[in-house]
């Protein structure tokens, strides 16, 4: 009569046997568009990325010197003067070049090393007969570059490069002269470099 | 799959952390390649670029952001020297990017512009002839400007360019007295079997 109805208000606490239990989700996410978006990141990171930095490579020259006096002599017998030309065109010759240009010489950017490498030799033996020290047998070996107004840059690197290869302790860069630049152009011509 | 997605996601943090991004360059520049092993540094340096075509390019760059005044100094200094009439906006734009590429006839206008715009102009290079070394201005105002800094005198040329630019660029800098620079290039190996392969084999180093 007086009954409470203490049951009414809670009555969806009790688990009828009609009441299903909540399901339990799977906490798995699908993976998919993040694999896929990171794959596109890598892509981009490996394209953008420079790995490796630039190196610097040292040159130093020499002041010009306008008195004949100070300027450095070389002795014929150690001096190479390698002439870069047109076309990756290199030629060299050793000592003076002769009026004839009968020792001016053309070669590759290839086979240069091993001009350099057997002058280097040839002088470092006349060093020892002339009984220079053991650590200087090189010091009348000496390289002349003559680049032409024709070669490139990379001409130059190059060749400078070389020296820094074979160790050459002295060389210098310096202007073509006409007629080598004469000599150069003509064997161009006869090669067929254009 | 799970380890797979694991290490594809290792090298991704590889990538991002060891990216470092290009800086935006107004020209494109093939370097040619050389066995020096010394990496390029940051430091107070003056670097002069030229491309294929042989236009040159001055760049100043300082180490610390707080000497950023001394580009103002620069500025200043060829202003005045060339009678170029900037106003102090133009200097000031000069000192947010001091990569120039033009005859002095035409730096007022190239510095009226805003930076981005500067980067697509089509610019004709600082003259580098012998009778019109402009480049030797610059470098001399630079010199001025970096007194008591140790600079580096730097120089990145393409592949294809040819000698005479490069000449005229070192030209202007053995005017302004200064005969040691630095060519930036990228590494290469050394070719087995030369003198300096062994040395560097035996472990001793380059010299200076």
């Amino acid at each position: 009569m007086a009954d409470i109805d203490v049951s009414g208000g809670d009555s969806g606490h009790k688990k009828g046997p009609g009441v299903k239990k909540a399901k339990k989700l799977s906490t798995r996410v699908d993976m998919t568009p993040m694999v896929d978006l990171g794959f596109l990141l890598i892509t981009f990171f490996i394209f953008t990325t420079t790995m490796s930095t630039p190196s610097t490579m040292k040159l130093y020259m020499p002041k010009d010197e306008k008195d004949p006096k100070n300027q450095t002599e070389v002795k014929q017998s150690g001096a190479l003067t390698i002439l870069l030309g047109k076309g990756n065109g290199i030629y060299y010759y050793e000592g003076q070049l002769k009026e004839d240009g009968s020792n001016f010489k053309s070669s590759t950017y290839k086979e240069i090393r091993d001009v350099i490498i057997k002058k280097k030799k040839d002088v470092m033996e006349m060093g020892k007969a002339q009984g220079y020290p053991k650590d200087t047998l090189d010091k009348d070996f000496m390289v002349i570059i003559k680049p032409n107004t024709e070669a490139t840059y990379k001409n130059t690197v190059d060749i400078l490069d070389e020296m820094t290869i074979n160790q050459v302790h002295r060389f210098a860069l310096v202007d073509i002269t006409d007629d080598e630049n004469k000599l150069v152009k003509a064997t161009e011509a006869s090669n067929g470099i254009k | 799959m799970t380890p797979f997605v694991d290490v594809a996601f290792l090298i991704l943090s590889f990538f991002m952390l060891a990216t470092k991004f290009k800086p935006p360059a107004p020209i494109t520049i093939t370097t040619p390649h050389s066995v020096s092993s010394d990496k390029l540094k940051e430091e107070d340096a003056v670097l002069v670029e030229f491309d294929s075509v042989g236009h040159v390019y001055f760049t100043m760059n300082t180490k610390k952001t707080s000497d950023n005044n001394l580009k103002l100094d620069l500025i200043r200094a060829v202003n005045s020297n060339r009678n170029l009439g900037l106003n102090d906006a133009e200097m000031k734009s000069f000192m947010n990017y001091t990569t120039v590429g033009s005859p002095f006839a035409e730096i007022k206008s190239l510095l009226d512009m805003p930076k981005d715009q500067r980067d697509k102009v089509k610019q004709k290079g600082i003259p580098v002839d012998s009778t019109n070394n402009e480049l030797a201005t610059w470098i001399g105002a630079a010199k001025v400007a970096f007194q008591g800094h140790t600079v580096l005198y730097m120089i990145k040329g393409d592949d294809n360019a040819t000698y005479p630019t490069f000449k005229g660029v070192i030209d202007a800098l053995k005017k302004n007295d200064e005969y040691k620079y630095k060519l930036i290039t990228d590494p290469k190996a050394v070719p087995a079997g030369t003198e300096l392969y062994t040395k560097r084999e035996s472990g001793k180093k380059d010299e200076e």
